[in-house]
């Protein structure tokens, strides 16, 4: 059935069709309608699942936390300062290898106080040991929530799907909610890997020494430093679980076959813009503009953030004259942190292009498709002109 | 998933000693029970087994007289300030240390 609705009423969709047992969630802008449109759905009985009221994120993703560790396929969701007051619990629900979903609803940081639309929330989240996939319109989201669950619950580790406030939480798009049936077909029922058994009592996630130690059966438990080493391992795993689950999903629905990166006239390209998000939808008309004036270039938008797919990224860029990345976030005193990563992916290629980074759209500052134009001209015109340094667009200064 | 080294991917413990590692290591004071004093080996009965009730680490046993396994028991002392008469007193371990030289 095809819909003209929300971006949250999409996600919120995506979550009912997955059928997860709980949902703890604390509302705050942009992401309040995705939550309130689920604790509709539970109040009318159309999701058989709990729906827990919190006073805070922070006991948002402990309630999920501590769903996930008896079984159930838990869901939550936030924004910006929600998502910083998960911060240690989103460490936690990783070490712990909950396969807990949550959406990111991207909004900038405060302080200053903003409400609008940038990616500094999920950005500064990157090394929590969650995976990061981020969306460009509604039946991304729907579609990336419902695969999410079966990534978290494949490699055991916890999800983020990531989609820009207002720009997609607040817009109306057409949209096909897939059909209960198919979704069913496609996601398997949740066979917790790690869970609280009361035929087997047990302490779950106990401190840990130094080295490794025997259990209390006198097998060698793992220590810190084997559990950490195990997580970043099954991350990068999860980069061909992310192929393997997008062909399943491709099978049954017919949509998907770009996992990793979506891209955008760059066949015979030399320069290629890459960007998170909807930007790169915008990015779109941009190129089409540039390639009348003959520029050889296209986009390239990253769904996958972390673990991040460097492979895919040196098959596609390596032998670019120019990468021109564009970014709704910062590392405060360094450079854009998508452009960091992507620098350090195309280090070891031969001919490896000229990087060049712009930041734009902080704390929802309009982005002009005519500075975007001018930006993207002036990196592919001469690759030498832009330094290594970012360059703000926007900035009224 | 590949799982090279260790089944588990996660810290977890069941109940039971050792499962702490070797926390008699830690020991500086040693428990020892006076079984003039303690309750089960004097009426031969039993009874009381505070001291196994409380131990955090599931060191002593319920036998009659109560024994300490000092292969994991941590010298906390727990045992020691809960027995009802006083049975339990903590010795410095550098005592034993003498004693086995
Ligand atoms: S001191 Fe007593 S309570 Fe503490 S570990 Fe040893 S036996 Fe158990
Ligand atoms: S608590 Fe004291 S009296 Fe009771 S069993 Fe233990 S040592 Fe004996």
């Amino acid at each position: 059935m095809h819909i003209i609705e929300s971006g949250n009423v999409a996600a919120a969709n995506g979550v009912k069709l997955a059928n997860v047992k709980v949902i703890a969630a604390y509302p705050i802008t942009p992401q309040t309608p995705l939550t309130e449109k689920l604790s509709e759905f539970v109040d009318a009985g159309e999701m058989d699942a709990q729906y827990i009221p919190v006073e805070s994120e922070h006991s948002a993703l402990s309630v999920c936390i501590a769903a996930s560790s008896t079984g159930s396929r838990a869901f939550t969701a936030t924004s910006a300062n929600g998502l910083l007051y998960m911060n240690e619990q989103l460490h936690w629900a990783a070490g712990a290898r909950l396969p807990i979903v949550m959406c990111v609803v991207n909004r900038g940081i405060g302080s200053p106080w903003t409400v609008w639309n940038d990616h500094q929330d999920a950005i500064s989240q990157r090394d929590t040991g969650w995976i990061q996939l981020y969306c460009c319109d509604h039946q991304q989201i729907i579609d990336t929530v419902i695969q999410a669950f079966y990534l978290a619950e494949t490699v055991s580790v916890p999800v983020m799907v990531c989609y820009d406030g207002y720009i997609l939480s607040h817009t109306y798009m057409p949209f096909e909610i897939p059909k209960q049936a198919d979704v069913d077909k496609f996601l398997p029922s949740f066979k917790p890997e790690y869970a609280l058994n009361p035929n087997q009592p047990a302490n779950l996630n106990t401190v840990t020494l130094p080295d490794v130690r025997p259990d209390v059966r006198g097998d060698m438990a793992p220590g810190y430093m084997e559990i950490r080493h195990n997580l970043h391992a099954d991350m990068r795993d999860a980069i061909d679980v992310v192929g393997d689950i997008d062909k399943k999903f491709n099978q049954i629905f017919g949509r998907g076959e770009n996992p990793y990166i979506e891209t955008y006239r760059c066949d015979a390209a030399e320069f290629v813009a890459v960007c998170l998000g909807s930007l790169s939808y915008h990015l779109r008309d941009v190129v089409d503009i540039l390639r009348e004036e003959g520029i050889p270039v296209g986009v390239a938008g990253l769904r996958l953030y972390r673990p991040f797919p460097d492979q895919a990224i040196r098959d596609m860029l390596a032998d670019l004259k120019g990468v021109i990345v564009f970014e709704k976030a910062l590392s405060y005193g360094n450079q854009g942190a998508l452009f960091a990563d992507i620098k350090a992916a195309l280090y070891s290629s031969k001919n490896r292009p000229k990087v060049h980074n712009y930041i734009l759209g902080l704390g929802g500052r309009e982005i002009k498709t005519a500075h975007l134009v001018d930006a993207l001209r002036n990196s592919c015109v001469d690759t030498d002109k832009v330094g290594d340094t970012p360059v703000w667009i926007g900035l009224k200064m | 998933m590949k799982k090279e080294k260790f089944g588990c991917r996660i810290s977890h413990s069941e109940p039971g000693p050792g499962d702490g590692g070797r926390t008699g290591s830690w020991r500086v004071k040693r428990p020892v029970i006076d079984l003039e004093k303690c309750i089960p080996a004097k009426t031969k009965k039993a009874a009381c087994f505070t001291c196994w009730l409380f131990c955090p680490d599931g060191v002593i046993t319920k036998t009659i007289p109560p024994t300490i396994d000092y292969e994991y028991c941590k010298g906390c002392e727990i045992c020691a300030q809960e027995c009802p008469v006083g049975a339990i007193t903590m010795v410095e371990e550098t005592v034993f240390i003498t004693e086995e030289k």
